[in-house]
């Protein structure tokens, strides 16, 4: 049985932030013998809002319907505030689901498809009416309930979506590329109103999503999974900062990447690398790198700093493209290796070196120490 | 476009005078016949009557007539409790056995239906395959009497009616969204309630076309009850076609005709009205 409301009420009280709300334990599935989630292990934790990011086909949106039991796992539990719901249909499990498609029904008003859920549950008829008018009016749909789901504009009908997961209060809202079908506008707004819904209810929130902005800008945690495996999990900051490989490097944000070599090791711990030809000190980390080791060095295009060529230190290269994006230049610089490198620089009028023109020679250099170093990859495509 | 112009006037002029010469036509004579008076040499007398129409209040048509609405309903009836669940399974099948599946269903048309009825009397007749296949087995004594009885007439309507049920509620399955199911059932709905809450209402227009399409041919398919009822079975197509072929009162024949059709015509526009309801019902609810 389902616990009753009030049961789960008094369990979100008590639960503090760091109580794992679900667990996954060796979770696997396969269709027609293609793996599409290999064995394993997630937490989420109390009142979290996770993200599940990764490339399409990565097994991402698979997980979230294993969570809602729209699939069978092949193997491995699912264990939701400690109980055992691996076997269970979804219409016995307190989560609830936002499709990718909203999955409103066409047939039913605004009202009606919200009410959905509680008249499932045979809820008195006066209560329906109140939770309904609640909710709708946190969505800011409480004047368009009489309407029906064609009369809608796409941002309205994921108000529905949402506010029809959330009426029953389910300890786990599962959120699947919510976003993805609205403009660009609309989806920024939805973002802020989605982690105002999250903050309001308390709901635990596993949100799915192939926009790493999106997972950066609005998650607590961020899962990023490849080919059914999660590579990394981490805050936004530490996936973008601390990338545990070069699949996360490259899928978060944009990279350069230097292959270098380790020329020495210094006494504190730092490296000297072999990068380009040139000898660069390099932070220390704990990876412990010995002499003769490839690795890569990795920056972001913010942390890259462009000297005029007369300058001693950083790589000779010439800018083969300038990209206008608002705030920020962007600039492709080809060095004379043939690697090309993106940088992004912040406007700086006053600054006499920052107006490059194409083609023109220049001399890349980084901020010492926000290198990421990772140990050599050997090719795997990404 | 200019040049396409008389090819398009010539397509539209050809489907008028089609319309013109093999339906309207046709339907006015029926109409005149009805209200004139019965001629043992020319069929009918230019002689205004309303005898014709004042025959079919005789409490023995209005008995043919209940008759054959019933077993029409009956037949409709079986048509949907088959059609329906066939429709449905069809549906969720992979997508590379579906298009046999409904290959089979429309494959009877190919025979034209009245072979097809015979070669059911062939299955029912006392000494019938269906008979040698009971006995043979001992499943029965002495053969069954299944021919020239209502249930063979309902056989033989449902044999050849079903695939105008299960094309109509196949379209419709195929429409519906296999999220719509999943949300339900997300939202805590066990399956008695996303069938009677979803399935039920989005598959309903599929359900009014199908009867429809059943129930108005099931009143006039009068060699089925021919053939498989015998003299006693009586559809209303029967008492028309014996009215212009054998008893060649065509005035009433024609009387009969006009009913039967402003019956069909009172029930499509049923549908209409129901159909309407159906996609309005709930956003009156919510206002409710």
């Amino acid at each position: 049985m389902a616990p009753t409301r009030t049961d789960a009420e008094a369990a979100w009280r008590v639960a503090t932030p760091e109580q794992t709300i679900l667990q996954l334990q060796g979770i696997s599935k396969s269709f027609d013998d293609k793996r599409v989630v290999c064995p394993l292990d997630l937490d989420v934790r109390h009142g979290e809002f996770l993200t599940l990011l990764g490339p399409s086909g990565c097994g991402k949106t698979t997980l979230l319907r294993l969570i809602g039991g729209f699939e069978r796992p092949d193997g491995g539990t699912i264990l939701l505030a400690g109980r055992d719901i691996t076997r269970l249909p979804p219409n016995q499990r307190p989560v609830n689901t936002v499709f990718q498609s909203y999955a409103l029904f066409p047939h039913m008003s605004v009202f009606d498809n919200v009410a959905y859920g509680l008249r499932a549950e045979r809820r008195p008829r006066a209560e329906v009416e109140s939770r309904v008018r609640e909710v709708l009016n946190m969505v800011q749909l409480e004047e368009l309930a009489g309407r029906r789901p064609d009369q809608l504009s796409g941002g309205q009908q994921q108000r529905v979506a949402i506010a029809r997961a959330v009426i029953k209060k389910p300890r786990l809202l599962l959120l699947d590329e919510p976003l993805s079908a609205l403009d660009y506008k609309l989806r920024k707004q939805m973002q802020i109103e989605l982690k105002r819904i999250q903050r309001e209810l308390g709901i635990t929130f596993l949100f799915v999503t192939h926009d790493q902005e999106e997972a950066l800008s609005m998650s607590d945690r961020v899962v990023v999974m490849r080919e059914g495996h999660v590579e990394q999990i981490g805050t936004p900051r530490d996936v973008y900062e601390n990338p545990s490989n070069l699949f996360v490097a490259r899928f978060v944000g944009e990279i350069n990447v230097f292959d270098a070599e380790v020329a020495e090791v210094l006494g504190d711990g730092r490296l000297v690398g072999q990068i380009e030809g040139r000898r660069i000190t390099l932070p220390a980390r704990n990876g412990g790198f010995a002499v003769g080791d490839a690795l890569h060095v990795l920056l972001r295009p913010e942390d890259l700093r462009l000297l005029p060529p007369e300058r001693e230190e950083g790589f000779s290269g010439e800018v083969v493209e300038r990209n206008y994006k608002g705030m920020t230049l962007e600039s492709v610089i080809r060095l004379e290796s043939g690697l090309q490198l993106l940088a992004s620089e912040f406007f700086d009028e006053d600054d006499p070196d920052f107006d490059y023109r194409l083609g023109e020679r220049i001399k890349v250099t980084w901020v010492p120490n926000w290198e990421i170093l990772l140990p050599r990859e050997t090719a795997r495509a990404v | 476009m200019k040049l396409r112009a008389p090819f398009r006037t010539a397509v539209v002029a050809l489907i008028w005078a089609w319309m013109l010469l093999f339906v309207f036509l046709p339907n006015l004579l029926v109409i005149v016949a009805s209200f004139l008076v019965r001629d043992d040499v020319h069929f009918v007398r230019p002689e205004a009557s309303l005898e014709s129409y004042a025959r079919l209040l005789d409490p023995v048509y209005a008995g043919v007539f209940l008759d054959s609405l019933g077993m029409a309903v009956t037949t409709t009836l079986v048509c949907l409790l088959i059609g329906y669940p066939f429709a449905y399974a069809v549906s969720r099948l992979p997508a590379r056995v579906k298009p046999l599946l409904i290959f089979l269903v429309i494959l009877p048309f190919w025979t034209n239906s009245l072979v097809r009825t015979y070669a059911m009397k062939l299955l029912l007749a006392t000494n019938g395959l269906t008979n040698q296949a009971l006995l043979g087995l001992g499943i029965v004594d002495a053969p069954l009497r299944m021919l020239y009885t209502e249930g063979a007439v309902i056989a033989g309507l449902v044999y050849v009616l079903l695939p105008f049920m299960i094309l109509p509620l196949y379209a419709v399955f195929e429409q519906l969204r296999e999220d719509l199911l999943e949300v339900s059932s997300d939202l805590g709905a066990e399956r008695w309630r996303t069938f009677r809450y979803v399935v039920l209402p989005l598959t309903m227009p599929g359900v009014l076309a199908g009867c429809l399409l059943v129930l108005i041919p099931a009143v006039g398919m009068f060699y089925v009850a021919d053939v498989l009822g015998g003299a006693r079975h009586l559809l209303i197509g029967n008492v028309i076609k014996n009215q212009f072929l054998d008893a060649r009162d065509w005035p009433f024949g024609a009387a009969a005709s006009i009913l039967l059709t402003l019956a069909m015509a009172l029930l499509l526009y049923a549908y209409y009205l129901s159909a309407r309801m159906v996609r309005r019902r709930s956003a009156d609810d919510a206002l409710a």
